[in-house]
C-alpha cells in the first residue's frame, strides 16, 4: 500500500476508490444513460399505443438493474468517502428531491402503465416516464458539471449558497449536454432493439440529434478541459480523453446512417465515458471544488474513510464485482433480440441483433 | 438551530421526514420478502408437481408481488440518499462504519434482486423453466440479503462494536468488520424482522386467498394457497415472538431505558409486573390499569423476581456519564408502539393457530366468519411493523447512535424551508402512491384467476409491459 508523503496526494487505496466510484458512476450513467434517452424519446418514436409498449419493451427487464448502479455509487461514496457524500447530497438537496421525485414516477411507471386497460391511466404514467427519464438526465449534468466549477462551500463543508448557485451558464451547459447526450445514447440504443417503423424513427432521430448533441457536448468539453488549467485546483485531464469522446461523437451520424447499429451505439457509450471520466479527472486530487476560496476544496484525502474500511471494501468489490458483471452481461445475453409489434414477427425478430 | 414557521426546527422536520419516508418504505419491503418467498415456493410446487393449480397461484400472487416489488424499490432509494440530505453530519461522523454495509447491501443484494426480477418477469418461455423458478429463488434471496445489511447498520446504531473515534476528527471509524457484521443486535434483529416479514407474506396471501374462497372462487387453487400461507403463518408467527422475546431480554441490557419506557416503568423494580393497558397520564400516575405480576421481569431478565431498571434511576446514571439533558425517550409513543406490536403479533399467532386448526378438521372453506376475519387480518402484520420500527427508532432517543451521538447533533445544517419543502413533497408523493397502490392492488387481488388448460397456461404475452 502506498502511504501519503504530503498531506494532499491520495495513498493508493484512496486513489484506487476514487477510481471506483468514476467506474460505478460510468456504469451507471451508460447503462441509465440510455434508459433515460429511451424513456426522453418515447413520445416521439411511437405513433400508437403499441408502439409505446415495445419502446418500454426494450428497458423492461434491464432498467432496474440499471438503476442499481446508482445506488451502488451512492453507498460506496458513502463509505469510502463520508464527507464526500455528506456535503453534495445535503447542498444539492432540492435537486436531488426532483431528481429522486422523477425515479420514484419514472419506476413506478414501467411496472404500472399495463395493468390497467383505460387510456388516461397509460397516458399519465407515459407522462411519468417522459418528466422521469428527462430530468434526471438534465440534473445529472448540471450536478457533475458543479463539481467541477465549483460549489458555495466554506470552512467545514459548510454551504453557504443557496439553489440558485448551482445553476451557473457552465452547469446548465452540462445539464444540457448530458440531456442531448443520453437521448441520442437511447436513440442508438432503439436503433439496435426495435425494428421496423420504430427502429427507422429511431435512426431519422439520432442522425438529426447527433449535431445538436456534438455542438453542446464539445463546447461543455473544451469549457472543462480550459478549466483544468486556469483554475486553482490541481487537476489534470489528459487531452486524449475529451478527444476521443468528440471523435466518437462525430461518427455517429454517420455510423446510424451506414446502419452500423452496434457501432453507433458502442459510439455514444464511448462519449459518456470520455465525458464523465473527464470530469473526474479534472477534480483529482479533490472531491468537491468550493467556489469561495481553494481552502475550502474538499480532496480526496480529507474526504475519505480510514485505511481499514477501504481494505474491507476492496475485499468485497474485488471478489463480488465481476459476478455480479457476470450476471447482469448474462441478462443482456437473455434478451438480446429485438423488440418487435405483436403479430408482425418478421424474419427480422428471430435473429440476433447484430452487435 | 434555525427555525422555520412558528419556531419548527430543521431537526424536527427531518425527523418527522425520516419517519414518514422510512415507516412508508417499511410498509412495502417486508411484504416484498415475505411474498416473493412465498411465491417461490409456490413455483417450485408447480415444477415439482406439475399441478395447474400452483401455477395459477404462482401468477395471481406474482403479479400481486411485482406491484409491491416496484413500489418497494423507488421508495428506496430515498432511504439511501437522505442520510445525506437531512443527516450530513451523521452521514461524516458514521460513514466509516455504516456506509459499509449499505454499499455491500446495493452490491450484493440490489443487484441480484433487481436482475433476477427482470429475468422472472420476462423470462417465461423464453429461458427453460428452472432456470425461471431459479430466477425467483436468487430474487428472493436478494431481498433477505437487502435485509441483512440494513439492520446490520441500523444495528450499529443501536450498539456500536467494531469501532474507535478519531481522535483528530471526532468520527467513529471501523476496526473490526467482522465485530460489526456479528453484532448480536444485528442477529436477534435480523431474524425477528425476517421471521415477521414472512409472517407479512403468509397473512397477506391467507386474506386474499379466504376472500375468494368465501366468494367460491378457484377453491382448488386458492385452498392450496390458504394452506401454504398457514403453515407459513404459524411457523414465523412462533418464531417472530421468541425472536422478539430474546431482543427483549439483550435490550434489557443493552438499553435499559428503551426497555424502562416500553413499559412506563418509573422506578427500578425487583419482580415487576407487566401492565397490558394503562389509562392515565403516563408519568406515573395511573388512573386505571391491567397489570400481570412478574411478567416484566420475566420478560426483561428471565427471572421471576429479576430486576428491571427504572426511568428515574437510569436517567440519574446516564446524566452521570453523558452530561446534563434528557435521556428519556417519549414514553407513551413507546409504551403504545410496544403494546401494540405485541399484541398484534400474538393477535397473528392465533389466527395461525385456529386456521391450522380448521385445516385439519376439514373445515375452512366452510367456515364463511372465519374467512372474512382473515382477511381483514390483512392490516395487522403491516400495522405491527410500523409500530415495531416506531417503537425501536423512538425508544433509541435522544441517541441517534446510542451513547455516541444525540440526534440534534446529526442534522444537517440547512434552512428548514429545504426540508419543509421535500418533506411536504415527499408526503404528496407518498400519499398518492398509496392510493394508487392500494387501487391497484385491490383491483387485482380481486379478479380470480382464469381456470386454464396446460396449453394456455404456458401462452405467453408477446409484450410483457
Amino acid at each position: 500500500m502506498l502511504l501519503a508523503l504530503h498531506p494532499l496526494s491520495p495513498s493508493g487505496l484512496q486513489q484506487l476508490w476514487f477510481a471506483l466510484i468514476l467506474v460505478l458512476w460510468l456504469g451507471y450513467f451508460f447503462l441509465e444513460g440510455f434508459d433515460f434517452g429511451v424513456g426522453t424519446l418515447l413520445p416521439f418514436v411511437s405513433k400508437d399505443d403499441t408502439d409505446r409498449r415495445v419502446v418500454i419493451n426494450t428497458i423492461g427487464p434491464v432498467w432496474d438493474g440499471n438503476e442499481v448502479w446508482l445506488l451502488t455509487a451512492g453507498g460506496a461514496t458513502f463509505a469510502a468517502f463520508p464527507l464526500w457524500y455528506a456535503t453534495v447530497f445535503s447542498g444539492f438537496y432540492l435537486a436531488l428531491f426532483l431528481v429522486l421525485a422523477a425515479l420514484i414516477f419514472r419506476g413506478m411507471a414501467f411496472e404500472f402503465r399495463h395493468k390497467r386497460d383505460d387510456a388516461r391511466w397509460t397516458t399519465w404514467w407515459d407522462r411519468a416516464i417522459f418528466w422521469g427519464s428527462a430530468l434526471p438526465a438534465l440534473l445529472w449534468g448540471v450536478a457533475f458539471a458543479d463539481f467541477v466549477h465549483g460549489v458555495p462551500i466554506a470552512a467545514n463543508a459548510t454551504w453557504t449558497g443557496n439553489f440558485f448557485d448551482l445553476v451557473k451558464p457552465y452547469a446548465l451547459l452540462g445539464g444540457v449536454s448530458t440531456l442531448l447526450l443520453f437521448t441520442l445514447h437511447g436513440a442508438t440504443y432503439l436503433g439496435l432493439k426495435t425494428d421496423g417503423a420504430i427502429r427507422d424513427r429511431a435512426h431519422a432521430i439520432a442522425t438529426r440529434l447527433a449535431p445538436v448533441t456534438f455542438l453542446a457536448v464539445t463546447g461543455f468539453l473544451l469549457w472543462t478541459y480550459q478549466t483544468a488549467h486556469t483554475m486553482h485546483h490541481e487537476g489534470l485531464v489528459p487531452p486524449l480523453l475529451p478527444i476521443v469522446g468528440i471523435l466518437a461523437l462525430a461518427g455517429v451520424s454517420w455510423l446510424v446512417r451506414e446502419k452500423l447499429e452496434g457501432w453507433a451505439f458502442l459510439a455514444t457509450a464511448i462519449v459518456i465515458v470520455a465525458f464523465f471520466s473527464t470530469l473526474f479527472l479534472n477534480l483529482y486530487p479533490n472531491v468537491l471544488i468550493s467556489s469561495v476560496s481553494p481552502h475550502f476544496d474538499i480532496s480526496i484525502v480529507g474526504a475519505a474513510s480510514h485505511r481499514y474500511t477501504l481494505e474491507v471494501m476492496s475485499w468485497v468489490a474485488l471478489i463480488f464485482t465481476p459476478l455480479v458483471l457476470l450476471y447482469q452481461s448474462w441478462t443482456y445475453w437473455i434478451f438480446r433480440k429485438r423488440v418487435s409489434r405483436p403479430g408482425s414477427a418478421s424474419e427480422t425478430s428471430q435473429h440476433p441483433t447484430n452487435v | 438551530m434555525t427555525t422555520f414557521i412558528a419556531g419548527i426546527s430543521t431537526l424536527s422536520l427531518a425527523r418527522w421526514q425520516f419517519g414518514i419516508t422510512t415507516v412508508f418504505h417499511f410498509l412495502f419491503v417486508p411484504l416484498t420478502i415475505g411474498l416473493g418467498l412465498l411465491v417461490a415456493i409456490l413455483q417450485t410446487a408447480t415444477y415439482r408437481t406439475g399441478d395447474l393449480s400452483y401455477d395459477r397461484m404462482t401468477k395471481f400472487f406474482g403479479k400481486l408481488f411485482l406491484v409491491n416489488f416496484a413500489i418497494g424499490v423507488v421508495t428506496g432509494i430515498v432511504q439511501e440518499f437522505q442520510f445525506g440530505m437531512d443527516w450530513s453530519r451523521y452521514s461524516v461522523f458514521v460513514g466509516n462504519i455504516f456506509g459499509a454495509p449499505l454499499a455491500i447491501e446495493a452490491l450484493l443484494a440490489f443487484f441480484l434482486e433487481s436482475t433476477f426480477i427482470g429475468i422472472w418477469i420476462f423470462g417465461r418461455g423464453r429461458v427453460s423453466a428452472r432456470i425461471h423458478l431459479a430466477s425467483i429463488w436468487m430474487a428472493s434471496i436478494g431481498t433477505m440479503l437487502s435485509a441483512a445489511f440494513i439492520i446490520a447498520a441500523n444495528s450499529w446504531m443501536q450498539h456500536p462494536v467494531g469501532y474507535a473515534i478519531d481522535a483528530r476528527t471526532h468520527q467513529a471509524v471501523m476496526t473490526n468488520f467482522w465485530a460489526v457484521m456479528t453484532n448480536p443486535t444485528f442477529l436477534a434483529a435480523y431474524g425477528h424482522v425476517l421471521s415477521a416479514a414472512f409472517l407479512t407474506g403468509s397473512v397477506f396471501m391467507l386474506a386474499i386467498a379466504a376472500w375468494h374462497l368465501r366468494k367460491g372462487h378457484d377453491l382448488a387453487g386458492f385452498g392450496k394457497a390458504a394452506r401454504v400461507a398457514i403453515v407459513v403463518t404459524v411457523l414465523a408467527s412462533i418464531a417472530t415472538m421468541f425472536l422478539g422475546d430474546s431482543q427483549a431480554k439483550q435490550m434489557e441490557v443493552q438499553q435499559p431505558m428503551k426497555m424502562a419506557a416500553a413499559e412506563a416503568l418509573y422506578n427500578t423494580t425487583n419482580g415487576a409486573s407487566f401492565s397490558l393497558l394503562t389509562i392515565g397520564d403516563l408519568s406515573g400516575n395511573a388512573v386505571f390499569q391491567v397489570r400481570v405480576p412478574h411478567i416484566l421481569s420475566v420478560l426483561a431478565t428471565n427471572t421471576w423476581d429479576g430486576k428491571v431498571q427504572g426511568i428515574n434511576q437510569l436517567q440519574k446514571q446516564a446524566t452521570q456519564k453523558y452530561g446534563a439533558g434528557s435521556y428519556v425517550p417519549v414514553i407513551w409513543v413507546c409504551y403504545w408502539t410496544f403494546r401494540l406490536m405485541v399484541g398484534l403479533g400474538i393477535l397473528l399467532f392465533l389466527l395461525g393457530g385456529v386456521a391450522l386448526w380448521l385445516v385439519r378438521k376439514h373445515r375452512l372453506e366452510k367456515s364463511p366468519r372465519f374467512l372474512r376475519f382473515a382477511s381483514w387480518m390483512v392490516l395487522a402484520p403491516f400495522l405491527a411493523n410500523s409500530f415495531g420500527w416506531i417503537f425501536t427508532e423512538v425508544g433509541r432517543q435522544p441517541w441517534v447512535v446510542y451513547g455516541l451521538l444525540k440526534t440534534s447533533k446529526a442534522v444537517t445544517l440547512i434552512s428548514p424551508g429545504y426540508v419543509a419543502t421535500s418533506l411536504i413533497g415527499f408526503t404528496a408523493i407518498y400519499t398518492l402512491l398509496a392510493v394508487i397502490e392500494i387501487g391497484l392492488m385491490l383491483k387485482l387481488a380481486k379478479i380470480p384467476p382464469v381456470i386454464e388448460t396446460s396449453e394456455e397456461a404456458e401462452r405467453v404475452p408477446e409484450l410483457i409491459y
